[in-house]
C-alpha cells in the first residue's frame, strides 16, 4: 500500500468536544456534506471554517465527539476539507463513525500534549507517525486492530462489506 | 470465570459459548432502528451498495420523532424519503404521525424490543433498552446500513462496571436524579467503552420509568451500554406486550468487572445538572436563585405516563410562573392518551402550561420550544451542551419531572421540597 501522508495545520481545541459543538442538531434537517461543511464547529469556534485550509487537523483532548451518533458530525468535518483528527481519546460512536466513513482519526497523548495550534504537521497513516514539523518532534499514535485499519484501507465500512 | 449478562446477551448472538471483554464479535440484531434525522444517510448508503432488499423487513424499525411533526421543508422531504423506502421494502414498523411517539419510549411500550435482544439504533440513546435486560446500543448511520444489509454489526466486547445502589430513596428521588448522580461521580467519559450495570437493592425496586430514564444516559458517561438484569417487574411489564419470544439473562456471581461502585441513595437529594456537562451535577436545592424562562418536561428519558404524573402531582391547583413556558410533551400517542384519560392534562392547562404531541423537538433544538440568547430551560432530557436547546448562549439544566414542575411553579430552580 502506498504511504499516504496527510499535511495540514492544526487547530487546537479542548476537552469534550460534543457532537452539538461539531454540528449543531438544526443543521440537521439535511444531509448534504457540502451544507454541513459549513457549519462545522460553528458554535465552539464561530470563524472555524474560515480559517481551515485543506489538509489541517483538529487536534484534541479528552473525549472527542462526545453526545450523539449524528454521522454529520464527522462527515462535517471530512467535507470541511479537514485531513482527519488527533485526539487523546475518542467517544465511542464518533471513533467508529469516523472509521466507518472513511475520517482519519489518530489517538496519542503525547502528541495532543505537544502540538500547539498553527503547528504545521505530516502525518504518516500507514505508520501512525505524526511529525510536528513546526517543533521538529515526531509522536506515535496508538495502533488500530487490524480489520480497523483494513475497513480504513477500503475507504470505509460498506466498500468493505462489499469486498468480503 | 464466570460472565456479565452484557457478556452473555453478546455470546449468545454470535453462536458462542462465551465472550470476553476485548474480543472483537460479529453479532446479529434483533432490533436495527433509525429516526428521521438519521435513517436518510442510512438509506442512501443503503442504495449505493446496490442491495435491493434488507435483510429482514421486521427487524429493521423506523421512528420519525426528531423533526416531526414536519418542521420545515428539508425535514419533510427527509421524512418523505424514508416513507417511500418504507413502503417499497414493505417495513414493519414504520412510525410517522398519529401511531409515532419517541422512538425510545415507543419501542418498549409496543413489545418491539424484548429482554435478551440485542438492539443496534442510529441514535446515541438506544442504550435506553438496556434498561429491560437487553444489550443494546448506538451507532451511526453507516453502522445502521450495514446492519440492514447484513442484518449483523461489528462490536467490541465491552468491560462491565457494576454499579451498586443501596440505602432509601429520599422523596421526590427518581431514576433520573440516580444518573445524574452517578454522572456527577464519574465525569462524562466515566464509563467510556464500558457497560453499565445497575444493581442492588434500590435497583430491584425501581420500577420500570425510573429503569428506563437510568439506562437511557448511560451514553452520557460514554458507556457502551447501560443494563439492568431482568426481573419480576421486567416481567409484570412485557408479559403482556412483547411481540416476540424473550429470555432473561443475568451475571454469574463470578462475573469479572474492572470496577465496582457502591452508591447510597441515602445521600442523594433531587439533582439538576448544570450547564454545560450532563456530569455538572449538584442537588437542586444549591441552584435555587436560578432564575429560568422554560421547563421542558418529557423526551425518551423522561416523558412517560410515570413522568407526567409526577409532575401533575406538583402542579395540580397551582399556577407556572408567568414569565416561564412550560412545555409538556408525552412521548408516546398512548402516554398521550392515557394521560388525558387520567385527568392530567386537566391539570397542565389550569396550571397555565402547554401540551405537545409527542416529538422529540425541543431535547435537540429541533422545534416545540426554541430557546434565544441567555434563556434558560429546566428539562427532563438528557444532554445540555452548548447550543442543545437553542442559541449557544442560551442554558439547559437537566432535571427529573419534580424538579422540573417545582421549579415551573417557582420562576427558579427548586426543590420540590422547598415548594
Amino acid at each position: 500500500m502506498s504511504e499516504i501522508i496527510l499535511k495540514g495545520k492544526a487547530h487546537k481545541y479542548g476537552s469534550n468536544v460534543n457532537t452539538d459543538e461539531i454540528i449543531p442538531a438544526r443543521y440537521l434537517n439535511t444531509s448534504d456534506s457540502d451544507e454541513l461543511a459549513g457549519h462545522c464547529m460553528e458554535d465552539i469556534d464561530e470563524g472555524f471554517v474560515k480559517k481551515v485550509s485543506p489538509g489541517d487537523f483538529i487536534v484534541a483532548e479528552n473525549n472527542f465527539g462526545c453526545g450523539s451518533s449524528r454521522e454529520h458530525a464527522p462527515i462535517a468535518i471530512k467535507a470541511a476539507g479537514l485531513s482527519g483528527v488527533i485526539a487523546k481519546s475518542y467517544a465511542r460512536i464518533f471513533f467508529r463513525n469516523a472509521i466507518n466513513i472513511g475520517l482519519p482519526i489518530l489517538e496519542s497523548e503525547e502528541a495532543v500534549d505537544k502540538i500547539r495550534s498553527g503547528d504545521v504537521l505530516e502525518v504518516n497513516l500507514a505508520r501512525g507517525e505524526i511529525k510536528n514539523v513546526t517543533r521538529s518532534e515526531v509522536y506515535k499514535a496508538q495502533a488500530f486492530p487490524e480489520f480497523m485499519q483494513d475497513i480504513i484501507r477500503k475507504g470505509g465500512l460498506l466498500e468493505y462489506i462489499k469486498s468480503k | 470465570m464466570g460472565n456479565t449478562i452484557t457478556e452473555k446477551i453478546l455470546a449468545a448472538h454470535c453462536g458462542k459459548k462465551s465472550v470476553k471483554a476485548g474480543e472483537f464479535i460479529e453479532p446479529k440484531v434483533d432490533i436495527a432502528l433509525g429516526n428521521d434525522v438519521t435513517a436518510p444517510i442510512a438509506i442512501k448508503e443503503f442504495t449505493k451498495t446496490g442491495e435491493k432488499k434488507v435483510f429482514d423487513k421486521n427487524k429493521v424499525v423506523l421512528v420519525m420523532d426528531h423533526f416531526t411533526p414536519n418542521k420545515d421543508i428539508n425535514s419533510a422531504e427527509q421524512v418523505k424519503f424514508v416513507r417511500e423506502f418504507a413502503r417499497e421494502q414493505r417495513i414493519v414498523n414504520y412510525f410517522e404521525g398519529g401511531n409515532c411517539g419517541v422512538e425510545h419510549a415507543l419501542l418498549p411500550e409496543q413489545g418491539i424490543v424484548v429482554p435478551g435482544d440485542l438492539v443496534i439504533g442510529a441514535d446515541s440513546h438506544t442504550c435506553t433498552y438496556g434498561a429491560m435486560g437487553a444489550f443494546s446500543t448506538g451507532v451511526g448511520s453507516t453502522d445502521l446500513a450495514a446492519a440492514m444489509i447484513t442484518g449483523k454489526v461489528w462490536l467490541k466486547v465491552p468491560a462491565s462496571i457494576k454499579f451498586v445502589y443501596k440505602g432509601k430513596l429520599r422523596k421526590w428521588v427518581g431514576g433520573k436524579d440516580l444518573i445524574l448522580y452517578t454522572i456527577g461521580k464519574i465525569g462524562v467519559d466515566g464509563a467510556l467503552y464500558k457497560a453499565m450495570e445497575f444493581t442492588g437493592p434500590v435497583i430491584e425496586s425501581l420500577p420500570m420509568s425510573d429503569r428506563f430514564a437510568m439506562a437511557n444516559m448511560a451514553i452520557e458517561a460514554g458507556g457502551k451500554n447501560g443494563i439492568i438484569a431482568a426481573d419480576r417487574i421486567t416481567l409484570a411489564y412485557v408479559e403482556n406486550r412483547a411481540q416476540r419470544k424473550f429470555k432473561f439473562y443475568a451475571s454469574d456471581p463470578d462475573a469479572e468487572y474492572s470496577d465496582v461502585i457502591e452508591i447510597d441513595c441515602s445521600k442523594i437529594a433531587p439533582q439538576v445538572a448544570a450547564p454545560f456537562l450532563p456530569s455538572n451535577a449538584k442537588p437542586a436545592a444549591e441552584l435555587c436563585k436560578i432564575a429560568i424562562d422554560q421547563v421542558v418536561i418529557g423526551s425518551c428519558t423522561n416523558g412517560r405516563i410515570e413522568d407526567l404524573r409526577i409532575a401533575a402531582k406538583i402542579l395540580k391547583g397551582q399556577r407556572v410562573n408567568p414569565n416561564v413556558r412550560t412545555l409538556i410533551i408525552p412521548a408516546t400517542p398512548k402516554i398521550y392518551a392515557d394521560a388525558l384519560k387520567e385527568g392530567l392534562f386537566e391539570v397542565f392547562l389550569k396550571a397555565g402550561a402547554l401540551i405537545s404531541a409527542p416529538t422529540c423537538g425541543p431535547c435537540l433544538g429541533g422545534h416545540m420550544g426554541i430557546l434565544a440568547s441567555g434563556e434558560r430551560c429546566v428539562a427532563t432530557t438528557n444532554r445540555n451542551f452548548v447550543g442543545r436547546m437553542g442559541h449557544p448562549k442560551s442554558e439547559v439544566y437537566l432535571a427529573g419531572p419534580a424538579v422540573a414542575a417545582a421549579s415551573a411553579i417557582k420562576g427558579k430552580i427548586t426543590d420540590p421540597d422547598q415548594l
